[in-house]
Protein backbone atom coordinates (compact mmCIF):
# COMPACT_ATOMS: atom_id res chain seq x y z
CA UNK A 1 0.00 0.00 0.00
CA UNK A 2 1.08 3.14 -1.01
CA UNK A 3 1.91 5.52 2.08
CA UNK A 4 3.73 8.24 0.27
CA UNK A 5 1.22 8.80 -2.60
CA UNK A 6 -1.11 9.07 0.00
CA UNK A 7 0.58 11.77 2.03
CA UNK A 8 1.56 13.23 -1.12
CA UNK A 9 -2.31 13.40 -2.47
CA UNK A 10 -3.15 14.97 1.51
CA UNK A 11 -0.30 17.67 0.57
CA UNK A 12 -1.42 18.94 -2.44
CA UNK A 13 -4.14 20.29 -0.49
CA UNK A 14 -1.81 22.55 0.99
CA UNK A 15 0.84 22.31 3.89
CA UNK A 16 0.08 20.16 6.83
CA UNK A 17 2.39 18.87 9.62
CA UNK A 18 2.85 15.02 10.53
CA UNK A 19 -0.10 14.21 13.01
CA UNK A 20 -2.03 15.84 11.08
CA UNK A 21 -1.21 14.03 7.63
CA UNK A 22 -2.31 10.80 9.81
CA UNK A 23 -5.22 11.90 11.19
CA UNK A 24 -6.40 12.95 7.44
CA UNK A 25 -5.08 9.49 6.01
CA UNK A 26 -7.43 7.93 8.88
CA UNK A 27 -10.46 9.47 8.13
CA UNK A 28 -10.64 9.16 4.76
CA UNK A 29 -10.06 5.49 4.81
CA UNK A 30 -12.21 4.63 8.00
CA UNK A 31 -8.60 3.98 10.10
CA UNK A 32 -8.52 0.74 8.02
CA UNK A 33 -4.88 0.46 7.77
CA UNK A 34 -3.84 2.59 10.97
CA UNK A 35 -0.58 4.18 10.55
CA UNK A 36 1.39 5.40 13.08
CA UNK A 37 3.25 9.38 13.54
CA UNK A 38 6.73 7.68 13.31
CA UNK A 39 6.22 6.08 9.98
CA UNK A 40 4.42 8.86 8.62
CA UNK A 41 7.55 11.07 9.33
CA UNK A 42 9.67 8.15 7.61
CA UNK A 43 7.79 8.69 4.76
CA UNK A 44 7.94 11.95 4.97
CA UNK A 45 11.59 12.30 5.43
CA UNK A 46 12.22 10.08 2.31
CA UNK A 47 10.06 12.69 0.25
CA UNK A 48 12.23 15.05 1.40
CA UNK A 49 15.15 13.40 0.45
CA UNK A 50 13.56 12.35 -3.28
CA UNK A 51 12.92 16.15 -3.53
CA UNK A 52 9.23 15.52 -3.08
CA UNK A 53 7.99 17.94 -0.54
CA UNK A 54 9.61 20.60 1.35
CA UNK A 55 9.76 21.65 5.02
CA UNK A 56 8.08 25.07 4.89
CA UNK A 57 8.02 26.74 8.35
CA UNK A 58 5.99 26.11 11.32
CA UNK A 59 2.73 26.70 12.27
CA UNK A 60 1.05 28.77 15.34
CA UNK A 61 1.54 25.95 17.60
CA UNK A 62 5.45 25.54 16.49
CA UNK A 63 4.36 22.41 14.64
CA UNK A 64 6.83 22.03 11.56
CA UNK A 65 4.95 22.18 7.98
CA UNK A 66 5.64 20.24 5.11
CA UNK A 67 4.65 21.07 1.45
CA UNK A 68 4.46 19.68 -2.15
CA UNK A 69 6.94 20.52 -4.95
CA UNK A 70 6.82 20.92 -8.51
CA UNK A 71 8.36 17.25 -8.97
CA UNK A 72 5.88 15.93 -6.17
CA UNK A 73 2.90 17.21 -8.32
CA UNK A 74 4.35 15.15 -11.41
CA UNK A 75 4.61 12.30 -9.32
CA UNK A 76 1.34 12.55 -7.75
CA UNK A 77 -0.22 12.88 -11.51
CA UNK A 78 1.62 9.40 -12.55
CA UNK A 79 0.42 8.02 -10.10
CA UNK A 80 -3.33 8.78 -10.51
CA UNK A 81 -2.68 7.74 -14.33
CA UNK A 82 -1.03 4.31 -14.02
CA UNK A 83 -2.46 1.41 -12.99
CA UNK A 84 -1.55 -0.59 -9.81
CA UNK A 85 0.62 -2.88 -10.96
CA UNK A 86 -0.74 -6.70 -11.06
CA UNK A 87 2.26 -8.45 -12.23
CA UNK A 88 3.78 -9.30 -8.93
CA UNK A 89 0.47 -10.35 -7.06
CA UNK A 90 1.57 -10.14 -3.12
CA UNK A 91 1.45 -13.48 -1.38
CA UNK A 92 -1.72 -14.40 -0.63
CA UNK A 93 -1.53 -16.80 2.70
CA UNK A 94 -5.01 -18.56 2.24
CA UNK A 95 -3.57 -19.71 -1.31
CA UNK A 96 -0.19 -20.95 0.04
CA UNK A 97 -2.69 -22.73 2.71
CA UNK A 98 -4.83 -24.65 0.21
CA UNK A 99 -2.04 -25.55 -2.36
CA UNK A 100 -0.31 -27.17 0.62
CA UNK A 101 -3.69 -28.82 2.13
CA UNK A 102 -3.93 -30.44 -1.27
CA UNK A 103 -2.88 -33.75 -0.60
CA UNK A 104 -1.58 -33.18 2.91
CA UNK A 105 -2.10 -36.18 5.54
CA UNK A 106 -4.45 -35.91 7.66
CA UNK A 107 -5.96 -32.71 6.29
CA UNK A 108 -10.10 -32.17 5.41
CA UNK A 109 -9.55 -29.14 2.94
CA UNK A 110 -13.32 -29.37 2.43
CA UNK A 111 -13.19 -28.40 6.07
CA UNK A 112 -9.83 -25.86 5.74
CA UNK A 113 -12.50 -24.33 3.06
CA UNK A 114 -15.36 -23.77 5.28
CA UNK A 115 -13.98 -23.01 8.23
CA UNK A 116 -12.47 -20.38 5.85
CA UNK A 117 -15.69 -19.06 4.28
CA UNK A 118 -17.16 -18.55 7.78
CA UNK A 119 -14.49 -16.07 8.10
CA UNK A 120 -14.90 -14.58 5.27
CA UNK A 121 -18.60 -14.34 5.33
CA UNK A 122 -18.67 -13.45 8.74
CA UNK A 123 -16.03 -10.16 7.76
CA UNK A 124 -18.51 -9.01 5.00
CA UNK A 125 -21.50 -9.39 7.17
CA UNK A 126 -19.61 -7.02 9.42
CA UNK A 127 -18.80 -4.82 6.34
CA UNK A 128 -21.94 -5.00 5.38
CA UNK A 129 -23.51 -4.08 8.59
CA UNK A 130 -21.15 -0.86 8.65
CA UNK A 131 -21.97 -0.08 5.06
CA UNK A 132 -25.74 -0.30 6.16
CA UNK A 133 -25.02 2.13 8.23
CA UNK A 134 -22.73 4.57 6.92
CA UNK A 135 -25.77 4.77 4.11
CA UNK A 136 -28.76 5.64 6.42
CA UNK A 137 -27.52 9.23 6.08
CA UNK A 138 -26.06 10.08 1.98
CA UNK A 139 -22.25 10.36 3.04
CA UNK A 140 -21.77 14.38 3.23
CA UNK A 141 -18.68 14.91 2.61
CA UNK A 142 -15.51 13.66 1.10
CA UNK A 143 -14.09 11.59 3.91
CA UNK A 144 -17.63 9.79 4.47
CA UNK A 145 -17.62 9.25 0.52
CA UNK A 146 -13.97 7.73 0.62
CA UNK A 147 -14.84 5.90 3.63
CA UNK A 148 -17.89 3.98 1.87
CA UNK A 149 -15.50 3.50 -1.43
CA UNK A 150 -12.91 1.61 0.72
CA UNK A 151 -15.74 -0.61 2.82
CA UNK A 152 -17.13 -1.54 -0.68
CA UNK A 153 -13.52 -2.42 -1.78
CA UNK A 154 -13.15 -4.50 1.64
CA UNK A 155 -16.50 -6.12 0.32
CA UNK A 156 -15.94 -6.92 -2.78
CA UNK A 157 -12.42 -8.67 -2.44
CA UNK A 158 -14.10 -10.36 0.68
CA UNK A 159 -16.65 -11.53 -2.43
CA UNK A 160 -14.26 -12.74 -4.55
CA UNK A 161 -12.74 -14.83 -2.10
CA UNK A 162 -15.90 -16.50 -0.99
CA UNK A 163 -16.89 -16.95 -4.64
CA UNK A 164 -12.99 -18.73 -5.13
CA UNK A 165 -13.81 -20.92 -2.15
CA UNK A 166 -16.75 -22.10 -3.49
CA UNK A 167 -15.42 -22.85 -6.95
CA UNK A 168 -12.36 -24.56 -5.35
CA UNK A 169 -15.24 -26.94 -3.28
CA UNK A 170 -16.86 -27.87 -6.50
CA UNK A 171 -13.99 -28.34 -8.49
CA UNK A 172 -12.32 -31.03 -5.57
CA UNK A 173 -15.65 -32.56 -5.58
CA UNK A 174 -15.78 -32.92 -9.24
CA UNK A 175 -12.05 -33.97 -9.61
CA UNK A 176 -12.98 -36.77 -6.60
CA UNK A 177 -15.62 -37.96 -8.83
CA UNK A 178 -13.47 -38.54 -12.09
CA UNK A 179 -10.86 -40.35 -9.89
CA UNK A 180 -13.37 -42.72 -8.67
CA UNK A 181 -14.39 -43.38 -12.05
CA UNK A 182 -11.36 -44.02 -13.91
CA UNK A 183 -9.47 -45.43 -10.83
CA UNK A 184 -6.70 -46.49 -13.22
CA UNK A 185 -5.85 -43.49 -15.62
CA UNK A 186 -5.66 -41.22 -13.06
CA UNK A 187 -2.17 -41.96 -11.77
CA UNK A 188 0.03 -42.07 -14.50
CA UNK A 189 -1.66 -38.67 -17.04
CA UNK A 190 -1.58 -37.08 -13.52
CA UNK A 191 2.07 -37.53 -13.84
CA UNK A 192 2.41 -36.55 -17.45
CA UNK A 193 0.21 -33.95 -16.85
CA UNK A 194 2.06 -32.18 -14.65
CA UNK A 195 5.39 -32.24 -16.72
CA UNK A 196 3.79 -31.19 -20.16
CA UNK A 197 1.01 -28.68 -19.04
CA UNK A 198 1.84 -27.17 -15.77
CA UNK A 199 1.31 -23.21 -16.24
CA UNK A 200 4.10 -21.46 -16.68
CA UNK A 201 5.27 -20.27 -12.73
CA UNK A 202 6.33 -16.65 -12.07
CA UNK A 203 9.41 -16.78 -10.22
CA UNK B 1 -1.37 -5.06 5.46
CA UNK B 2 -4.16 -6.28 7.14
CA UNK B 3 -7.06 -3.85 7.08
CA UNK B 4 -8.54 -3.00 10.48
CA UNK B 5 -12.45 -2.11 10.77
CA UNK B 6 -13.95 -0.92 13.66
CA UNK B 7 -17.06 -3.10 14.70
CA UNK B 8 -19.84 -2.45 13.75
CA UNK B 9 -23.05 -2.22 16.33
CA UNK B 10 -23.93 -5.80 17.13
CA UNK B 11 -27.65 -6.51 16.23
CA UNK B 12 -29.68 -7.29 19.08
CA UNK B 13 -30.59 -10.98 20.37
CA UNK B 14 -33.37 -12.57 19.22
CA UNK B 15 -35.57 -12.52 22.26
CA UNK B 16 -39.31 -13.66 21.00
CA UNK B 17 -41.08 -16.88 20.52
CA UNK B 18 -39.65 -17.81 16.87
CA UNK B 19 -42.12 -17.40 13.84
CA UNK B 20 -40.32 -20.27 12.08
CA UNK B 21 -39.02 -23.66 13.20
CA UNK B 22 -37.70 -26.57 11.79
CA UNK B 23 -37.33 -29.56 13.89
CA UNK B 24 -35.55 -32.58 12.30
CA UNK B 25 -36.81 -32.02 8.76
CA UNK B 26 -36.56 -34.42 7.05
CA UNK B 27 -37.58 -34.81 2.63
CA UNK B 28 -36.80 -37.90 0.36
CA UNK B 29 -37.90 -37.87 -2.87
CA UNK B 30 -38.53 -41.25 -4.42
CA UNK B 31 -37.56 -44.72 -2.97
CA UNK B 32 -35.29 -47.49 -3.26
CA UNK B 33 -32.25 -46.88 -5.37
CA UNK B 34 -33.81 -43.79 -6.70
CA UNK B 35 -34.13 -42.74 -2.84
CA UNK B 36 -32.95 -39.09 -2.75
CA UNK B 37 -32.41 -37.54 0.50
CA UNK B 38 -32.99 -33.75 -0.18
CA UNK B 39 -32.52 -32.64 3.59
CA UNK B 40 -31.46 -35.13 6.27
CA UNK B 41 -32.47 -33.34 9.99
CA UNK B 42 -33.22 -30.07 9.74
CA UNK B 43 -33.38 -27.80 12.97
CA UNK B 44 -33.38 -24.20 12.49
CA UNK B 45 -35.50 -21.16 14.37
CA UNK B 46 -35.87 -17.70 12.93
CA UNK B 47 -37.07 -15.02 15.25
CA UNK B 48 -39.01 -12.00 14.47
CA UNK B 49 -36.29 -9.20 13.03
CA UNK B 50 -34.03 -11.74 11.78
CA UNK B 51 -32.95 -12.56 8.62
CA UNK B 52 -31.40 -15.59 7.92
CA UNK B 53 -29.35 -16.26 4.35
CA UNK B 54 -29.24 -19.71 3.20
CA UNK B 55 -26.60 -20.77 1.08
CA UNK B 56 -24.69 -24.26 -0.71
CA UNK B 57 -23.81 -25.81 -3.68
CA UNK B 58 -26.68 -26.54 -6.51
CA UNK B 59 -28.13 -29.84 -5.00
CA UNK B 60 -27.90 -29.09 -1.43
CA UNK B 61 -31.59 -28.94 -0.50
CA UNK B 62 -31.97 -24.88 -0.63
CA UNK B 63 -35.13 -24.82 -2.34
CA UNK B 64 -36.76 -27.50 -0.88
CA UNK B 65 -36.43 -26.34 2.40
CA UNK B 66 -38.25 -23.03 1.62
CA UNK B 67 -40.67 -24.77 -0.01
CA UNK B 68 -41.43 -26.74 2.81
CA UNK B 69 -41.12 -24.01 5.13
CA UNK B 70 -43.56 -21.75 3.22
CA UNK B 71 -45.96 -25.18 3.19
CA UNK B 72 -45.95 -25.52 -0.26
CA UNK B 73 -44.80 -29.45 -0.33
CA UNK B 74 -45.22 -31.93 2.73
CA UNK B 75 -42.37 -32.94 4.50
CA UNK B 76 -41.30 -36.68 4.92
CA UNK B 77 -40.40 -36.46 8.89
CA UNK B 78 -40.31 -33.51 11.05
CA UNK B 79 -42.24 -30.80 12.27
CA UNK B 80 -42.74 -27.16 10.30
CA UNK B 81 -44.04 -24.49 13.19
CA UNK B 82 -45.06 -20.99 12.01
CA UNK B 83 -46.05 -18.49 14.79
CA UNK B 84 -46.03 -21.27 17.27
CA UNK B 85 -48.35 -23.23 15.09
CA UNK B 86 -47.42 -26.80 13.29
CA UNK B 87 -48.45 -26.63 9.82
CA UNK B 88 -49.47 -30.77 9.71
CA UNK B 89 -52.24 -29.80 12.06
CA UNK B 90 -53.96 -27.13 9.83
CA UNK B 91 -55.70 -28.88 7.26
CA UNK B 92 -55.78 -27.90 3.42
CA UNK B 93 -57.89 -24.39 4.12
CA UNK B 94 -55.97 -23.48 7.11
CA UNK B 95 -52.78 -23.95 5.70
CA UNK B 96 -53.70 -22.25 2.71
CA UNK B 97 -55.01 -19.05 4.81
CA UNK B 98 -52.23 -18.70 7.14
CA UNK B 99 -50.21 -18.89 3.50
CA UNK B 100 -51.74 -16.17 2.35
CA UNK B 101 -51.84 -13.94 5.90
CA UNK B 102 -48.38 -14.93 7.05
CA UNK B 103 -46.23 -15.80 4.42
CA UNK B 104 -44.83 -13.53 1.77
CA UNK B 105 -42.62 -16.05 -1.07
CA UNK B 106 -40.69 -14.86 -3.40
CA UNK B 107 -39.96 -18.08 -5.82
CA UNK B 108 -37.05 -18.56 -7.79
CA UNK B 109 -38.99 -18.20 -11.21
CA UNK B 110 -41.05 -15.58 -10.26
CA UNK B 111 -44.16 -17.63 -10.31
CA UNK B 112 -46.89 -14.16 -11.74
CA UNK B 113 -50.15 -14.72 -13.17
CA UNK B 114 -49.97 -13.74 -16.32
CA UNK B 115 -53.13 -12.81 -16.98
CA UNK B 116 -53.48 -10.39 -14.50
CA UNK B 117 -51.01 -6.73 -14.30
CA UNK B 118 -48.19 -6.33 -12.18
CA UNK B 119 -50.81 -4.48 -9.82
CA UNK B 120 -53.33 -7.20 -9.57
CA UNK B 121 -50.89 -9.86 -9.36
CA UNK B 122 -49.91 -8.02 -6.01
CA UNK B 123 -53.35 -6.89 -4.72
CA UNK B 124 -54.59 -10.47 -5.40
CA UNK B 125 -53.68 -12.34 -2.10
CA UNK B 126 -54.63 -9.22 -0.12
CA UNK B 127 -58.35 -9.65 -1.89
CA UNK B 128 -58.73 -13.50 -1.20
CA UNK B 129 -58.04 -12.26 2.42
CA UNK B 130 -60.91 -10.00 3.03
CA UNK B 131 -59.01 -6.73 2.02
CA UNK B 132 -61.13 -4.28 0.13
CA UNK B 133 -60.24 -4.07 -3.57
CA UNK B 134 -59.85 -0.57 -3.08
CA UNK B 135 -57.78 -0.49 -0.67
CA UNK B 136 -55.87 -3.79 -1.80
CA UNK B 137 -54.74 -2.09 -5.24
CA UNK B 138 -53.59 1.20 -3.12
CA UNK B 139 -51.28 -1.06 -1.20
CA UNK B 140 -50.12 -2.65 -4.39
CA UNK B 141 -49.22 1.07 -5.91
CA UNK B 142 -47.65 2.16 -2.82
CA UNK B 143 -45.01 -1.79 -2.39
CA UNK B 144 -44.66 -1.41 -6.28
CA UNK B 145 -43.69 2.69 -5.42
CA UNK B 146 -41.38 1.08 -3.02
CA UNK B 147 -39.62 -1.26 -5.77
CA UNK B 148 -39.24 2.11 -7.77
CA UNK B 149 -41.72 0.20 -10.58
CA UNK B 150 -44.42 1.87 -10.95
CA UNK B 151 -44.56 2.20 -14.04
CA UNK B 152 -45.10 -1.33 -14.94
CA UNK B 153 -48.01 -1.33 -12.58
CA UNK B 154 -50.49 -1.74 -15.49
CA UNK B 155 -48.39 -4.16 -17.42
CA UNK B 156 -48.97 -7.81 -17.58
CA UNK B 157 -45.73 -10.35 -16.72
CA UNK B 158 -45.03 -10.74 -20.69
CA UNK B 159 -44.60 -7.59 -21.20
CA UNK B 160 -41.86 -6.70 -18.18
CA UNK B 161 -38.17 -7.63 -17.94
CA UNK B 162 -36.90 -10.78 -16.14
CA UNK B 163 -35.58 -7.94 -13.58
CA UNK B 164 -38.40 -6.01 -13.23
CA UNK B 165 -41.32 -9.43 -12.63
CA UNK B 166 -38.43 -10.47 -10.17
CA UNK B 167 -39.23 -7.14 -7.99
CA UNK B 168 -42.84 -7.49 -8.76
CA UNK B 169 -43.16 -10.84 -7.27
CA UNK B 170 -40.89 -9.67 -3.97
CA UNK B 171 -43.33 -6.84 -4.02
CA UNK B 172 -46.23 -9.08 -3.78
CA UNK B 173 -44.58 -11.12 -0.88
CA UNK B 174 -44.00 -7.98 1.10
CA UNK B 175 -47.31 -6.75 1.04
CA UNK B 176 -49.49 -6.72 3.77
CA UNK B 177 -48.12 -7.14 7.33
CA UNK B 178 -46.51 -10.62 6.33
CA UNK B 179 -44.99 -12.25 9.37
CA UNK B 180 -42.64 -14.37 7.57
CA UNK B 181 -40.73 -13.87 4.23
CA UNK B 182 -39.09 -16.60 2.23
CA UNK B 183 -37.33 -16.15 -0.86
CA UNK B 184 -35.72 -17.86 -3.37
CA UNK B 185 -32.93 -16.32 -5.20
CA UNK B 186 -34.33 -13.14 -5.42
CA UNK B 187 -31.97 -10.80 -6.66
CA UNK B 188 -31.07 -13.63 -9.71
CA UNK B 189 -32.09 -11.82 -12.50
CA UNK B 190 -31.19 -8.11 -11.00
CA UNK B 191 -28.20 -5.54 -11.59
CA UNK B 192 -26.24 -4.97 -9.01
CA UNK B 193 -27.48 -1.79 -7.74
CA UNK B 194 -31.35 -3.04 -7.85
CA UNK B 195 -30.32 -6.05 -6.23
CA UNK B 196 -28.63 -4.20 -3.46
CA UNK B 197 -31.98 -1.70 -3.21
CA UNK B 198 -33.90 -5.15 -2.90
CA UNK B 199 -31.60 -6.74 0.09
CA UNK B 200 -32.18 -3.20 1.82
CA UNK B 201 -35.90 -3.61 1.84
CA UNK B 202 -35.94 -7.06 2.82
CA UNK B 203 -33.27 -6.29 5.39
CA UNK B 204 -35.63 -3.21 6.29
CA UNK B 205 -38.53 -5.12 6.39
CA UNK B 206 -37.03 -7.83 9.10
CA UNK B 207 -35.90 -4.52 11.05
CA UNK B 208 -39.56 -3.59 11.14
CA UNK B 209 -40.07 -7.65 13.08
CA UNK B 210 -40.63 -9.85 9.78
CA UNK B 211 -39.00 -12.69 9.94
CA UNK B 212 -36.99 -13.79 6.61
CA UNK B 213 -35.03 -16.91 4.69
CA UNK B 214 -33.70 -15.89 2.13
CA UNK B 215 -31.98 -18.12 -0.21
CA UNK B 216 -28.55 -17.09 -2.32
CA UNK B 217 -25.35 -18.07 -4.14
CA UNK B 218 -24.06 -14.95 -3.88
CA UNK B 219 -22.13 -14.18 -0.81
CA UNK B 220 -22.39 -10.31 -1.29
CA UNK B 221 -25.97 -10.31 -0.52
CA UNK B 222 -25.89 -13.02 1.76
CA UNK B 223 -23.74 -10.86 3.85
CA UNK B 224 -26.78 -8.72 4.45
CA UNK B 225 -28.22 -11.28 6.77
CA UNK B 226 -27.76 -11.84 10.30
CA UNK B 227 -27.25 -15.01 10.17
CA UNK B 228 -25.63 -17.12 6.96
CA UNK B 229 -26.50 -21.12 6.93
CA UNK B 230 -24.33 -23.31 5.04
CA UNK B 231 -26.10 -26.49 3.40
CA UNK B 232 -24.57 -29.64 2.13
CA UNK B 233 -26.12 -32.80 1.30
CA UNK B 234 -29.43 -31.90 2.93
CA UNK B 235 -27.77 -31.02 6.19
CA UNK B 236 -26.80 -27.79 8.41
CA UNK B 237 -22.65 -28.28 7.73
CA UNK B 238 -21.99 -24.54 9.72
CA UNK B 239 -23.73 -21.34 10.13
CA UNK B 240 -22.20 -17.89 11.34
CA UNK B 241 -23.96 -16.02 14.81
CA UNK B 242 -26.07 -13.32 15.03
CA UNK B 243 -24.51 -11.61 17.54
CA UNK B 244 -20.90 -9.69 17.82
CA UNK B 245 -19.28 -13.41 19.36
CA UNK B 246 -17.60 -14.61 16.64
CA UNK B 247 -16.93 -11.30 15.05
CA UNK B 248 -13.71 -10.89 13.05
CA UNK B 249 -13.97 -7.42 13.78
CA UNK B 250 -14.03 -7.36 18.07
CA UNK B 251 -10.68 -10.32 17.29
CA UNK B 252 -9.48 -8.07 15.05
CA UNK B 253 -9.78 -5.28 17.04
CA UNK B 254 -7.45 -7.47 20.26
CA UNK B 255 -4.20 -7.44 17.79
N1 LIG C 1 -39.29 -33.84 -7.29
C1 LIG C 1 -38.08 -34.34 -7.07
N2 LIG C 1 -37.81 -35.65 -7.32
C2 LIG C 1 -36.60 -36.18 -7.08
N3 LIG C 1 -35.56 -35.46 -6.59
C3 LIG C 1 -35.76 -34.17 -6.33
C4 LIG C 1 -37.02 -33.53 -6.55
N4 LIG C 1 -36.91 -32.23 -6.20
C5 LIG C 1 -35.64 -32.06 -5.78
N5 LIG C 1 -34.95 -33.22 -5.87
C6 LIG C 1 -33.55 -33.43 -5.47
O1 LIG C 1 -33.36 -32.94 -4.16
C7 LIG C 1 -32.08 -32.33 -4.03
C8 LIG C 1 -32.23 -30.91 -3.50
O2 LIG C 1 -32.85 -30.09 -4.48
P1 LIG C 1 -33.08 -28.54 -4.29
O3 LIG C 1 -33.92 -28.06 -5.42
O4 LIG C 1 -33.57 -28.30 -2.92
O5 LIG C 1 -31.60 -27.98 -4.43
P2 LIG C 1 -31.08 -26.45 -4.35
O6 LIG C 1 -30.09 -26.41 -3.23
O7 LIG C 1 -32.21 -25.51 -4.32
O8 LIG C 1 -30.27 -26.33 -5.72
P3 LIG C 1 -30.13 -25.05 -6.74
O9 LIG C 1 -29.04 -24.19 -6.16
O10 LIG C 1 -29.67 -25.73 -8.00
O11 LIG C 1 -31.45 -24.37 -6.87
C9 LIG C 1 -31.42 -32.44 -5.39
O12 LIG C 1 -30.58 -33.55 -5.38
C10 LIG C 1 -32.58 -32.64 -6.32
O13 LIG C 1 -32.19 -33.36 -7.46
MG1 LIG D 1 -32.96 -24.01 -5.72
Amino acid sequence: MSIRHGLLALLERGPRYGSQLRTEFESRTGSTWPLNVGQVYTTLSRLERDGLVVQDGEDDQGHALYSISDDGRTELRAWFETPVDRSSPPRDELAIKLAMAVGAPGVDIRAVIQSQRHHTVKAMQDYTRLKAQALTDVPANRDEVAWLLVLEQLIFQAEAEARWLDHCESRLVRLAEAAATEPEASTPSRAAARTTSRPRARR
Amino acid sequence: MSPHVPSPAAPPLPVDAPVLELRDLTRTHGTGIAEVHALRGINLAVHPGELVAVMGPSGSGKSTLLTLAGGLDTATGGQIIIEGQDISTLGRKGLAALRRRSVGYVFQDYNLIPALTAAENIALPRELDGVSVRKARKEARASLEEMNLLDVADRFPDEMSGGQQQRVAIARALVGDRRLVLADEPTGALDSETGEAVLALLRNRCDQGAAGVMVTHEPRYAAWADRVVFLRDGSIVDQTLSAGADSLLVAGSAE
